[in-house]
């Protein structure tokens, strides 16, 4: 009994190092095949389409309600201090420093992510994948490096969009309904966010946020086992893992970013 | 025939295609096969047999260079597969074409850019070039009126010979066919084989057909092969093999329940399993 | 869905993608934050900079000149060594003094500079000699407690 569930720990273990040591083998041979993503950008274009075009409305919409929210509750804080001015500041470093970038890639993910799992792990169940490798074509350059690209490009402009969105949400319910003064709202804002320090780094994390969640969740199509369960199986495991990825490394970067300054 | 005569090709090598000598492999610890040898000569239709799960679909994958042998050499074109690189099985990979048991079309483009496909991937041909030669080769499947169509809206046997359309746009030298009888109906079934038969002969292909279905294939192929446990137990052309009274071929082309191939996969008899003392050991 | 029409799709978002982070640059952040090329660096020295923050801004009469670019601590006077960075359109005598200041009682400080009467004017890596610290309420409050108040505004 013991011993089984040892064994079965030890062999759990090492399945996890090997997979781990796949993924990292598979991520270098897409950085390493990714001239074809560059040199027939069309190919690219396509995926933006279906991983950046496809999740506007998600990203826009939540975006708007978000910085709705923003403005509501910032308000109600802020005013008990007297000092509703300062909600342009609120709404705006939430969401460039943290919820642009966080959100839309927990969205992304969700939206995104998962259907590249089930795609690429659909074209190896029914050996599209294969087929093209015995047709000289490497899937890596071909399908998986422009997919890859596609999500590392698109992230940070959904984040952009988002962050824009709530920023114009937060306008809406701060100025133009509850009434808060518009050249304050806007002066203070300006001269609170820095460039480099809040939005680079805005934008910064939401690259990285595009290349861990187009990486896991090609990485999880790729490895599906090759049946109906293997995939559902993998979506979910993209979802999970990739939304999990998204808060640490934010938790990493915040602290390498804005630590102490 | 014979249980094995290789010699007999050794004299015409320069006009082998195929050459499989001595091939060992398993997939992890699990042998598959066991000292395969194989010759597949130009512009022969050549069929492997075997029941399922006998490692046919992975001596295909050895002649199309996805898996490696352990031991032995497998050759194409005078090519050992083993000692190519990346670059170079790719290369080789140019001039084979293979159709895989469900067709394996991609299903996000029509039918038309499936043939498309290879053309676009490895020629710099104008598209209407491509338009012309793809409308041909659908043509010799008598499929020109599908391509338009998605892959989603064609039947099991349109979608393997829309496959065959792909697998021989590029004019391959070596067509390899994976299981292309399963599951159609007899029409299909006629069709297909005569297919197979006619585009070897006009197009001077060499064609590999995996198949277990005996009847149809010993109709178009000019030399069979059976594969058992790991080796090939038998081989001929199609009328040895229909004249052959080796217990295992004849088993295996009269259909058989029971013979030299058991009904029951290896396991430990049944009655040792319900935990009673087994009387056969 | 044919080519041209998703390529078009696809140009719009990225079109609405920059238009998203130009406008974050510009209408939400102050993209004017001084960059390197086009400024030059002063030291200025005090004795407590309070709770001044790099980046925190540089004004004169009011309008932002300039950022803190890095704040260091002398273990050899024991003070606060602050370089400024300032943009090159705005020249300043050699005489013109930084004082730390408050915006509201309570908000983010700044570095106040105000111009003096010399006609030669700061360079880089110059130094402001003539500096005012930061007011710091809790020694404020006890100076004026303990009936200190003689020995005055900080200095
Ligand atoms: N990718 C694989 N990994 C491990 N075992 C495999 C794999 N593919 C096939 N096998 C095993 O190898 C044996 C031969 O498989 P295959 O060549 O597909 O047989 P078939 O003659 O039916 O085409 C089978 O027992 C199968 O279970
Ligand atoms: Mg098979």
């Amino acid at each position: 009994m013991l011993r089984r569930a040892i064994e079965n720990l030890g062999s759990r273990t090492i399945d996890g190092v090997w997979r781990i040591g796949f993924a990292a083998r598979f991520f270098v041979a897409v950085l390493l095949h990714s001239g074809t993503a560059f040199r027939r950008f069309g190919l690219t274009i396509r995926e933006m389409y279906f991983s950046g075009v496809l999740s506007l409305i998600i990203i826009l919409v939540s975006g708007l309600f978000v910085g709705m929210v923003l403005g509501l509750q910032g308000y109600e804080t802020l005013q008990t201090y007297g000092s509703e001015e300062a909600l342009g500041i609120l709404v705006a470093l939430s969401l460039v420093r943290e919820l642009g970038p966080v959100v839309a890639a927990l969205l992304f993910a969700s939206r995104a992510g998962s259907a590249i799992t089930a795609e690429i792990g659909l074209m190896k169940a029914t050996e599209q994948l294969t087929a093209m490798e015995m047709m000289a074509v490497n899937p890596i350059a071909r399908v998986i490096a422009p997919r890859f690209w596609a999500g590392v490009i698109s992230m940070p402009f959904l984040a952009a969009l988002f962050s824009a969105m709530g920023i114009f949400g937060g306008y809406l319910v701060g100025v133009q309904l509850i009434g808060v003064d518009e050249g304050a709202f806007w002066s203070q804002m300006q001269s609170a966010v820095d460039f480099e320090e809040d939005i680079l780094n805005g934008i910064i994390k939401s690259v990285v946020f595009g290349v861990a969640i187009t990486a896991i969740a090609l990485f999880e199509g790729y490895d599906a086992p090759p049946t109906a369960e293997g995939v559902s199986g993998a979506t979910t495991r993209t979802v999970v893992t990739s939304s999990l990825a998204v808060l640490a490394l934010d938790f990493v970067l915040t602290a390498f970013m804005f630590r102490g300054v | 025939m014979t249980a094995s005569n290789n010699d007999r090709f050794d004299s015409v090598q320069d006009d082998a295609l195929v050459e499989i000598r001595d091939v060992v492999f398993g997939y992890g610890a699990r042998p598959v096969l066991q000292g395969i040898n194989l010759t597949a000569r130009r512009g022969q239709v050549v069929a492997i047999m075997g029941s399922s799960g006998c490692g046919k679909t992975t001596l295909l994958r050895l002649i199309g260079g996805q898996v490696r042998a352990t031991q032995g050499t497998v050759r194409v074109a005078g090519e050992s597969l083993g000692e190519l690189d990346a670059e170079g099985l790719y290369r080789l990979r140019r001039r084979m074409g293979m159709l895989f048991q469900f067709g394996a079309l991609f299903t996000d483009i029509t039918v038309f850019d499936n043939v498309a496909y290879p053309l676009r991937e490895h020629t710099d041909l104008a598209e209407e070039t491509i338009r012309d030669l793809v409308l041909m080769k659908l043509n010799a499947v008598g499929l020109t009126g599908a391509a338009d169509l998605m892959p989603s809206a064609l039947s099991g046997g349109m979608a393997r010979r829309v496959a065959l359309a792909r697998a021989i746009a590029l004019d391959p030298m070596l067509v390899m066919y994976d299981e292309p009888f399963a599951g159609l109906d007899p029409i299909s079934l006629g069709v297909t084989g005569n297919l197979i038969r006619r585009l070897t002969d006009t197009l001077g292909l060499t064609s590999l057909v995996v198949t277990h279905d005996v009847q149809e294939s010993l109709k178009i192929v000019d030399y069979v092969y059976f594969v058992s446990a790991g080796v090939i137990v038998a081989e001929g052309t199609a009328a040895e093999i229909l004249a052959s009274d080796l217990p295992y071929v004849h088993q295996f082309v009269h259909g058989e329940a029971d013979g030299p191939v058991p009904f029951h996969y290896q396991a430990p008899a049944y009655a040792e399993d319900l935990g009673l003392r087994s009387s056969r050991a | 869905m044919s080519k041209t029409v998703l390529d078009l799709w696809v140009g719009l978002f990225v079109i609405a993608g920059i238009a998203a982070l130009l406008f974050l640059a510009l209408k939400v952040g102050s993209m004017t934050a001084v960059n390197v090329g086009n400024s030059y660096e002063v030291v200025a020295r005090f004795d407590n900079i309070g709770g001044l923050k790099p980046r925190a801004p540089v004004k004169s009469a009011g309008v932002v000149v300039g950022r803190v670019a890095s704040i260091q601590f002398d273990n050899e006077t024991y003070e606060a060594a602050v370089t400024l960075r300032i943009d090159k359109r705005y020249q300043f005598p050699k005489d013109t003094s930084a004082a730390i200041m408050t915006s509201g009682l309570l908000g983010e400080q700044y570095i106040g500079l105000e111009a003096g009467g010399d006609d030669k004017m700061l360079k880089d890596r110059d130094r402001i000699f003539l500096t005012q610290s930061a007011v710091v309420l809790e020694n404020l409050i006890g100076h004026l407690i303990y009936g200190k108040a003689q020995e005055g505004a900080p200095q």
